[in-house]
């Protein structure tokens, strides 16, 4: 630390040099002392007058930023908890859904917010040398690339709202999986096979559309409808039919239940639930993140930081890391699913 | 910042009189509302915690009033359902929670400390209005289509049911953050601004319960947060987590509440065992018996108290294995709070015993919580839990803990603590009166509801058979009891707020540091950090009362 040391409160030592008189200076309600009337207040602007020593504000403030990213680990880990327990319960919803998101923009994401957190780093350590022009400059580029994170976000997100990829009862995919390269290109089989068995699906339910789960109770009504033989084919296929849906994930093992709608998990919106609520929920913080840093931005600008005071920088670059950290197990849990 | 506060000050000279203090500081509105100052908080979270206990007790005696006869006696079911689930929800996230810890902790807290104020002024105002901010939540809920779901939010019913859910959890939410900053900044402040000398364990009990109180707050509330937004994304979005029509897990919405409600039962509990730390060595004038075994013990309890969530979900489908883990830990949980209680007991042993008002309150804590502390224990046996889940006897059993423990704590607290805060002695005869009618009125309401619930009256429950009438006329009649003991209490501080007389700086004779400075404190509480030689509960004996003003002074050395 760049600062002189001097003796702190917090410590279990005995008071052999109590700490320097205060006199009633009662005045500002405010955290910051500026008609502080001891020596140490005098010449620390930034020292709040409960603390007594600028060592002691900061480890203070070092403390209640862990603390809080503690609270915030805590706070995600419930949501990854969910998401796992989902997971384990439906694989095949993950499985199916990861193809309709775009690894590429998720992976420039991840190498946006990387950077940023270089740039983050970088500037507590301008902040500490009192380099006012690169602290600047440096924060400005981590915004730059929090509003880059975020526009790219906004792409992603008005994408899958034009394709109808929403949670709950607003799912209407209008693409199906078949249609997409990405699954094309890795199991050619399956898309052709879904593809069959989804048109096939279709005819079969045209009269009520609802509950496509549900055919295969009233199959024997309506099997008389349609090709009997291939629709009783299909809907009890065997499983070797059902090897290259079984190979692709887009069937668990579980859901070898027969009237089970192959070309489509039944909980494939719970996945877009999960996707818009954790990657949402960390664009909040991004977005909070900006503001904090914009803040700091204008502290810098007015020379405020230097080697006795650059606590606000190093915190806010510690709860961006954390930003950036949960980014980075959001990438792969939802886009790299295998 | 407030304009008038800086006007204020420049108006009053540098050389203030002997009677400046904080509540005499700054004068007006916007001194209050953009105050930093940890004890102004304190005094507006104690006001507004008690004018929130006040409407959860009207709940509370709109639902005994109900279950006065079997059937229908002043209101519907419906209306039921959302009186008991407004009575829990305030009194847990509004009340009790907040109670001790940002009542009594926030304007006790620093001066134990010696130091000026909490380690995050800002940080405590913006918690303060937190609370304001779920309280006025709660009320939207309240004022609109009330909410049914009890106050646990239990999914799906609380993701389908057709009233005002929303409003409420949200408020719940906040109150999360609101308790989350909280707890943050005690153990900030407890870590950072102690006094010269104060080690660890030279700490004043109250100040060790809330740091075992904020370690939970700040590890445990997190992830009710994060909870009851998936509930409430899942309710307007259908998110599919928790609602098995949607393939997912409902008892995972218990796990995951229980994992912060568990814990937060001790959020509310540890902190008044922290308040009978300090009453009852002052008021037996004797040095605490085990010091440390009741330091440890609250680290111990909150520690174990992670461990133990699954004993609310014995009849969830939890395998029996997990059930039986969950069950050991449980009882587990029974020796530091058993520590606890013998070594208060033993303090007492052999103490010059002064039966004022707190310690009558620490009595009855004493007595209260044995009861409740141990009918936890039987509900912590899987096979008793069974035949007990659901019924009147949990209700009694975490009454007794709630209630007869963290309430009667808080009062003890309150009234122990009033001169300091506030400069005025109350009426010491009401003081008594009131806490023995709240003695007598609590295990009036809540020791027949153990006896329904072991004869099988469910809780939560409109209409009952005949046979148990007597009993929940009874509870009844005591819950009345109690209305009027906590209306005398009001009374009598509101009356000693008034009309109290001076209180002298240390009016009990106890030793931590709050009383070294004067009643009320000055703004800035101290001058100088007052170097700590001894532990908290030492000198006892180097006081003497005084007659000419009614405290207690250091012994002149012959």
């Amino acid at each position: 630390m760049a600062e002189p040391s001097t003796e702190t409160r917090g410590s279990a030592k005995p008071a052999s040099a109590p700490p320097p008189p205060h006199t009633d200076h009662g005045h500002d309600d405010h955290g910051h002392g500026h008609e502080a009337h001891d020596p140490i207040h005098a010449a620390n602007p930034h020292l709040a007058h409960h603390f007594d020593t600028p060592q002691q504000q900061f480890d203070a403030g070092k403390l209640g930023i862990w603390l809080f990213l503690l609270t915030e680990v805590l706070f995600f880990s419930g949501l990854f908890c969910a998401y796992t327990v989902y997971r384990a319960m439906h694989p095949e919803v993950f499985v199916y859904a990861h193809y309709f998101l775009d690894t590429k923009l998720g992976a420039v994401n991840t190498c946006v917010l990387l950077i940023s957190s270089l740039t983050a780093a970088w500037a507590v350590r301008n902040a500490q040398l009192a380099e006012k022009k690169a602290l600047m400059l440096n924060i400005v580029i981590t915004i730059a690339c929090a509003f880059t994170f975020m526009s790219v976000k906004y792409v992603e997100y008005a994408h899958k709202y034009h394709d109808g990829l929403l949670p709950g009862k607003a799912f209407q995919p209008k693409e199906q999986i078949w249609e997409l390269k990405s699954f094309r290109d890795k199991h050619p089989e399956a898309a052709e096979y879904a593809e069959k068995l989804a048109k096939l699906d279709e005819k079969k339910a045209t009269p009520p559309a609802a509950a496509p789960a549900e055919a295969g109770k009233t199959a024997p009504a309506e099997a008389g409808k349609a090709e009997p033989a291939e629709a009783e084919r299909i809907e009890r296929p065997t499983e070797e039919e059902l090897e290259p849906l079984l190979a692709a994930g887009l069937v668990g093992p579980r859901s070898l239940d027969p009237s089970a709608h192959i070309s489509r998990p039944r909980m494939a919106h719970v996945f877009f639930g999960i996707y818009f609520f954790m990657t949402g929920l960390h664009g909040f913080h991004v977005l909070i993140g900006i503001g904090i840093w914009v803040w700091m931005l204008v502290k810098a600008s007015k020379g405020h930081f230097g080697p006795a005071y650059f606590g606000p920088v190093d915190f806010t670059a510690l709860y961006w890391h954390l930003v950036d950290l949960i980014w980075i197990y959001l990438f792969p849990l939802l886009y790299l699913i295998h | 910042m407030a304009s008038p506060s800086t006007t204020a000050d420049a108006a009053i000279p540098q050389t203030k009189g002997a009677d400046d203090n904080y509540l005499t500081h700054d004068k007006g509105f916007a001194s209050w509302a953009f105050t930093l100052d940890h004890k102004r908080i304190g005094v507006m979270y104690l006001a507004s915690i008690l004018t929130a206990f006040a409407l959860g007790g009207f709940f509370a005696l709109a639902v005994r009033t109900e279950l006065w006869t079997p059937g229908e006696t002043i209101m519907k079911h419906d209306t039921y359902n959302q009186m008991f689930t407004l009575h829990g929800a305030i009194m847990v996230f509004l009340v009790i929670i907040p109670g001790i810890p940002a009542g009594l902790g926030n304007i006790i807290l620093p001066l134990h400390l010696g130091a000026k104020d909490v380690a995050f002024p800002k940080l405590n105002l913006a918690s303060y209005y937190l609370w304001i901010i779920g309280c006025v939540c709660m009320l939207t809920s309240l004022a609109t289509n009330a909410v049914d779901t009890g106050w646990t939010f239990y999914a799906p019913y609380s993701t389908t049911t057709q009233t005002n859910v929303l409003p409420a959890a949200f408020g719940a939410f906040i109150l999360g953050f609101s308790s989350i900053f909280t707890g943050l900044n005690f153990i900030v402040t407890i870590h950072k601004l102690r006094p010269p000398g104060m080690t660890f364990f030279r700490m004043p009990l109250f100040v060790w319960a809330l740091y075992s109180t904020a370690l939970i707050q700040v590890l445990a509330t997190p992830v009710i947060g994060i909870t009851l937004l998936m509930m409430m994304v899942e309710r307007v979005f259908g998110l599919g987590i928790f609602d098995p029509a949607l393939g997912g897990d409902p008892v995972l919405f218990q796990h995951f509440f229980w994992f912060y409600s568990h814990p937060a039962v001790y959020i509310m509990i540890v902190p008044a065992f922290g308040v009978i730390s300090e009453i009852i060595p002052t008021f037996s004038r004797k040095r605490l018996f085990g010091y440390q075994f009741i330091a440890i013990s609250s680290l111990a309890i909150a520690f174990l108290g992670f461990l133990v969530w699954g004993h609310h979900m014995f009849t969830s489908g939890q395998s029996v294995l997990a059930g039986t883990i969950f069950s050991a830990i449980t009882f587990l949980i029974a020796i530091p709070t058993a520590i606890k209680i013998f070594n208060w007991v033993t303090t007492m042993y052999k103490g010059r015993i002064h039966l004022d008002t707190p310690m009558l309150y620490a009595l009855a804590f004493l007595w209260v919580f044995t009861i409740g502390g141990l009918t936890g224990v039987f509900l912590a046996v899987m096979g008793v839990d069974v035949h007990l889940h659901d019924t009147y006897f949990v209700v009694a059993h975490f009454h007794y803990v709630m209630m007869g423990g963290a309430i009667t704590a808080f009062l003890g607290g309150l009234h122990y603590w009033f001169p300091k805060a506030f400069g005025k002695m109350y009426n010491e005869r009401t003081g008594r009166i009131g806490a023995i009618i709240v003695f007598v009125g609590l295990n009036l309401t809540f020791f027949p509801q153990f006896i329904l619930g072991s004869r099988g009256m469910p809780r939560r429950y409109y209409n009952y058979l005949p046979e148990f009438q007597g009993l929940h006329q009874l509870s009844t009649i005591g819950a009345f009891t109690l209305g009027i003991g906590f209306l005398l209490t009001a009374v009598s501080l509101g009356r000693a707020m008034k009309n109290g007389k001076k209180a002298p700086n240390n009016p009990w004779g106890a030793v931590t540091l709050e009383w070294l400075t004067t009643s009320p404190p000055p703004y800035y509480n101290f001058h100088t950090p007052p170097p700590v030689t001894a532990g908290p509960y030492d000198g006892y004996e180097d006081l003497v009362y005084d007659e000419k003003i009614g405290g207690y002074v250091a012994k002149k050395k012959a």
